[in-house]
């Protein structure tokens, strides 16, 4: 069971072969013995949870039951829970017990998924290997000496170890992709506007979106079902029809045109990831694909970019932590403006107080024009390179990262470097277009690579088709990390 | 482009974030560092382009101007570190 996709459980939940008080004791319990070596939860609350799969069990005995009906979902700390402790991964909300549920959380409760705990992320959802979390770093499965990626760490983690079927992430520059490739699981982040990210705590705001984490690219249809949609209470969240994901998994190949970007395959990528996505791109071919050479020479600026509007808007977003309303307080001070100064001082960790410096000096007067607004036309620039490339293709292929994981504290003292990585989720994540990654293969060290796939806005259902039919065809999301054996 | 302590005195204070005078030069040296970086986008040419400040381009979207919020301030300052008579408490500021 612990192995099985949301499919088979949600069939085995069907024929009564097991209930979901059962499968969520079941994760739980390999949470419980992974957990103090992986660190990919932050907080599990056991009765919370079974209380929640009683009332999906009950909820299938009256016959309303949905696929995801009694399936437990990790969700990373960044999604409110009601009356339950939702840290961010900060000091900061270390004991903050938020008042109301995220709009995901209540979708996922209506349609009878159970919350199954909190995953460990980088502090406010900043960082690329989650080693930014005051919770301390998450492991990678696959080799613990290693980063599971960042900045939802914690799920990609719970979902390759098994230690939850499925996850909920968000992806403001990458966050969700990027941890997916480096911990061998699947992770989509949707069109921007598709998902609602009320009860989300805001990191940037024109870029932040939240997507699912789980092992198939059929899995992730069915947890999109559940998390895309209107809701008015996020200013943002586009109203428009409801779509089933699940539809057009079957997609035909022949003919899909896959954009090969020569800045995707070009210097600075490690061989084991080369070699893997050129061999998934010749899978492609051989399918009917069709191979169409792109140039988007702007790429290499996705990432100042990126560096100068996330920190703009996060210093923007983070100046409610001010130890007022909820949240840390220092314990000493001598007037109000030293109470804000030394609670923020103290209760941000050294990342995200470097991006809030930086955001606010990009934003101060006789650097706005400079810095932010420049920024804002290079994204510009960027969004229309591949409003380009789109007339010319259906679909972009390339890496998801340059490398796969790296070694814990290895890029530690350099922020540029590790910035630097996120070069290939970056350019989407700016123009707003939805991009999945998946597993395409292993290293020579044994690590996984991924694969990713960006469409034009709203091409979820055609991204999840080409990687299902990608997927029916190998088996590289089907392993299961040697450090976390069944 | 390298930044000065006036400067990085100037920028923590904006921030409101208190910083130790003995963190000061690696703050410094890692502002420094990330401005470097991001200083690549002065030399693309954006002429004639327009800012893009979202990532879809929409509207605003209006709601009736009525009143739809409850009143949720009870539960909410359960959450606040010192409420008083359903008020925030801070520190004096007027002697």
């Amino acid at each position: 069971m612990l192995d099985a996709t949301l499919a088979e459980l949600s069939a085995a939940l069907a024929a009564k072969r097991v209930s979901s008080v059962e499968l969520t004791g079941a994760f739980l319990d390999r949470v419980r013995k992974l957990n103090p070596d992986l660190n990919a939860f932050i907080t599990v609350d056991r009765e919370r949870s079974l209380a929640q799969a009683r009332a999906a069990d009950a909820k299938r005995a009256h016959g309303d039951a949905g696929p995801l009906t009694g399936i437990p979902v990790a969700l990373k700390d960044i999604y409110c829970t009601k009356g339950q402790r939702t840290t961010c991964g900060s000091r900061m909300l270390e004991h903050f017990i938020s008042p109301y549920d995220a709009h995901v959380v209540e979708q996922l409760e209506r349609a009878g998924a159970v919350a199954l705990g909190k995953c460990n992320m980088d502090e406010f959802a900043m960082g690329s290997s989650n080693e930014n979390s005051y919770f301390g770093p998450v492991r990678n499965p696959w080799d613990r000496r290693r980063v599971p990626g960042g900045s939802s760490g914690g799920s990609a983690a719970a979902v390759a170890a098994r230690m939850a079927p499925a996850a909920t992430g968000t992806d403001t520059g990458g966050s969700v992709r990027q941890p997916a490739a480096f911990s061998g699981v699947c992770g989509l982040r949707p069109t921007y506007g598709l998902v609602s990210r009320y009860g989300l705590i805001a990191f940037a705001s024109s870029l932040d979106q939240a997507g699912p984490i789980a092992r198939s690219a059929a899995d992730l249809a069915l947890l999109l079902n559940v998390m895309a949609g209107f809701d008015a209470r996020d200013s943002t969240s586009l109203d428009r029809p409801k779509e089933d994901y699940t539809e057009n998994l079957e997609m035909r190949m022949g003919g899909l045109r896959i954009g090969l970007p020569a800045e995707y395959f070009g210097e600075g990528i490690e061989p084991g990831v080369r070699m893997a996505v050129e061999a998934a791109v010749a899978w492609f071919e051989a399918q009917g694909a069709r191979r169409v050479e792109l140039e988007l020479s702007r790429t290499k600026l996705a990432v100042p970019a990126y560096y100068v509007i996330a920190p703009a808007e996060a210093s923007s977003n983070l100046a409610r932590f001010d130890g007022v309303r909820y949240g840390y307080r220092a314990k000493e001070y001598s007037d109000l403006v030293d109470m804000y100064c030394r609670t923020r001082a103290e209760a941000f960790g050294a990342e995200v107080k470097q991006r809030i410096l930086v955001g606010t000096y990009v934003l101060s007067h006789g650097y706005y024009d400079a810095y932010y607004l420049q920024a804002q036309k290079v994204r510009r620039l960027i969004a229309q390179d591949f409003s380009l490339a789109f007339e010319k293709c259906d679909v972009i292929l390339g890496p998801t990262a340059p490398t796969t994981a790296f070694e814990i504290g290895a890029k530690a003292g350099d922020p540029v470097q590790m910035y630097l990585g996120d070069i290939f989720t970056i350019p989407a994540a700016l123009a707003g277009l939805p991009a999945l990654s998946i597993p395409c293969g292993f290293d020579e060290k044994g690590l996984p690579v991924g694969l990713q796939l960006m469409g034009e806005h709203f091409s979820e259902a055609t991204l999840l088709g080409a990687a299902h039919r990608y997927q029916q065809a190998t088996e590289w999301h089907k392993r299961i990390p040697k450090e976390t054996p069944l | 482009m390298s930044l000065s302590h006036d400067q990085i005195r100037r920028i923590v204070k904006l921030a409101r974030i208190a910083i130790r005078p003995e963190e000061s030069e690696a703050v410094r040296a890692r502002l420094s560092c990330v401005l470097a970086l991001v200083d690549e986008l002065r030399a693309v040419d954006t002429t004639g382009v327009e800012p893009m400040s979202h990532a879809v381009d929409v509207g605003q979207r209006l709601r009736r101007d009525e009143v739809s919020e409850q009143d949720n301030h009870a539960v909410y300052q359960s959450v606040a570190p010192a409420v008083q008579e359903n008020l925030y408490l801070v520190p004096k500021v007027i002697e």
